[in-house]
């Protein structure tokens, strides 16, 4: 694995034995995850188990503890090429002194991708209206984004991360609260994104019924990894993700 | 120079100057401010304007030991190097949140004011020099003055061309920005370099004390209007514009002071909008999907 970041099937994301800890307080203890192309994959804990934490580390927000961590096979401070990674974050916060519409927003998307100095083309401008399209906001192009409701407002924020053609798509917590149509519209992008683009997604979040047929791999987490396989393995161990909605947030309680 | 033919009360060449330099500033401050507004540092204006009154003390306590005839260019260059010296030091001490905006804000601020008021009276005290400065005086514009405001303001709207979307970007969503990869504090210090020379460059029309007001007031009232962030761009610089015109021949028909008729205009503008829309479209409620819970 001398040149890891040439291999096609080279994780996208990695990180060995990550480990951290606010003070004296562990949060991340001997972390292994990897994420490949092509693949979906949620990470799911109860709350406080590191789960931001941990992606703040694998995003170099935060600077592990002890570990290795690669992001396209680097470094994550030193990766130039950020236009490869789609994020959405847990509930941003817009600055909303000035209204800004859905697709000032979205094209914000395309700076990374192709140099914040270029002016947008129809590349862009096709690329927006995709992303658009794609979380099923065709026609609110041009609606400010502090009228829309929180579900639209949400999926605004996915069409953002879309905008940039993301290589690896990392969402945290992203339908929290959201109505069932957005979630809907939410799961048929991400499979879209996966299946057409070879994308790879990395979701982190409580509420996996939508997408739980689509997903290759789960991740639990509580300050270490518990379990890292298919559904369908979490399954013979007594949770579902699917079938009873409650099952997995009850379950990750008792992980407590 | 000489002048052209416009009707009253544009006739006479120290009209047009003054009409040429205060067009610039109706131009380019609220393209900036449409920035500062969205960034909830709409009064950082204000503060970089008492900065830059330290350097023009500087500037007028050095014309005077240089022994030259009138003050000149000292006092401008002076509050330009103050004035972008202390926006990076506002936005530094922001970004490595050793202070609050806010504090931030203050500490500059009033170091500036409190610089300026001592330079001032070690070169004589408060005298016409000063208060061309404090409070504006587009009409006394020179050619050389003249020269200088429309470079600055041709240097500023051109990094706003250029900076436009990154800004727009950092300024509206920055915790995002900085995870796209995209340079979050260069786009900050851009920001602040250029507020800098607008203050410099505005200094003369409206005055230290007025120039936040060019930035943010005619902000307020495109916002109003336009649902889009590119749209209350537009509109701002149109009202600004026409505020600023308007103003100068107010000033000069009833003999009023111009910076502060010109940012009574803007208000004014503000006020006349602002009921007009209430009276016109009242709020709708807001599309109402299930709430967003928030997590403790």
């Amino acid at each position: 694995m001398a040149e890891p970041a040439r291999l096609p099937d080279a994780p996208l994301l990695e990180g060995e034995d990550v480990t951290f800890a606010y003070g004296r307080t562990p949060v991340l203890e001997g972390v292994d995850l990897s994420i490949r192309p092509g693949e979906f994959v949620a990470l799911v804990g109860p709350n406080g188990s590191g789960k931001s934490t941990l992606l703040r580390v694998l995003l170099g927000s935060l600077p592990a503890g002890a570990g290795r961590v690669r992001l396209f096979g680097q470094s994550p401070e030193h990766v130039r090429d950020r236009g490869r990674l789609g994020y959405v974050p847990q509930r941003p916060v817009l600055a909303s002194e000035v209204p800004a519409t859905v697709a000032e927003i979205v094209a914000t998307g395309r700076l990374s991708r192709r140099g914040w100095w270029r002016p947008l083309g129809v590349t862009d401008r096709d690329a927006v209206e995709h992303a658009l399209s794609s979380v099923g906001l065709d026609g609110m192009a041009d609606r400010p984004v502090n009228q829309l409701s929180g579900g639209q407002q949400q999926r605004a924020f996915i069409a953002r991360a879309f905008a940039s053609e993301p290589d690896l798509l990392v969402l945290d917590e992203p339908i929290a609260g959201v109505d069932a149509e957005s979630q809907r519209r939410f799961r048929d992008a991400l499979v879209h994104l996966v299946e057409e683009h070879g994308g790879a997604v990395l979701l982190v979040s409580h509420e996996l019924s939508a997408v739980a047929p689509d997903l290759d791999r789960v991740i639990v987490l509580k300050r270490r990894v518990l379990f890292d396989g298919p559904p369908a393995q979490l399954t013979e161990e007594g949770v579902s993700l699917g079938v009873h909605r409650d099952d997995l947030p009850l379950w990750l309680e008792g992980l407590r | 120079m000489t002048a052209v033919t416009l009707p009253y009360p544009f006739e006479f060449l120290f009209m047009q100057r003054a009409l040429i330099a205060s067009v610039a500033v109706g131009v380019f401050a609220p393209m900036i401010g449409t920035f500062l507004v969205q960034k909830r540092m709409s009064l950082i204006g204000d503060g970089i304007g008492h900065i830059a009154f330290a350097g023009v003390g500087a500037g007028l306590l050095a014309s005077g030991a240089a022994a030259v005839s009138g003050p000149g260019i000292w006092p401008v260059a002076f509050a330009l190097v103050f004035a972008v010296l202390g926006a990076l030091g506002v936005e530094w001490l922001r970004a490595k949140r050793k202070a609050s905006g806010d504090l931030a804000l203050a500490l500059f601020f009033y170091s500036g004011i409190a610089a300026g008021v001592v330079l001032v009276s070690l070169g004589g005290g408060l005298n016409a020099n000063v208060l061309v400065y404090l409070f504006g005086q587009p009409l006394t514009v020179d050619r050389t003055e003249l020269v200088v405001i429309v470079s600055l303001a041709a240097a500023i709207v051109a990094a706003m061309l250029v900076f436009r979307r990154l800004l727009f970007s950092v300024v509206t969503d920055e915790d995002w920005s900085r995870v796209a990869g995209l340079p979050v504090g260069f786009a900050n210090n851009v920001l602040a370099v250029v507020t800098a020379c607008a203050v410099v460059a505005a200094m003369q029309i409206v005055g230290i004390l007025l120039i936040a007001a060019m930035m943010v007031l005619p902000v307020a009232s495109g916002q109003l209007i336009a649902r889009s962030f590119g749209g209350t761009m537009r509109w701002a610089v149109a009202i600004s514009v026409a505020s600023v015109i308007a103003g100068l021949a107010a000033s000069r028909i009833w003999g009023l002071a111009p910076g502060g008729t010109i940012v009574l205009i803007t208000a004014g503008v503000f006020a006349v909008i602002s009921i007009a829309k209430r009276g016109v479209a009242p709020r709708l409620p807001l599309p109402v999907d299930e709430p967003v819970e928030q997590e403790a």
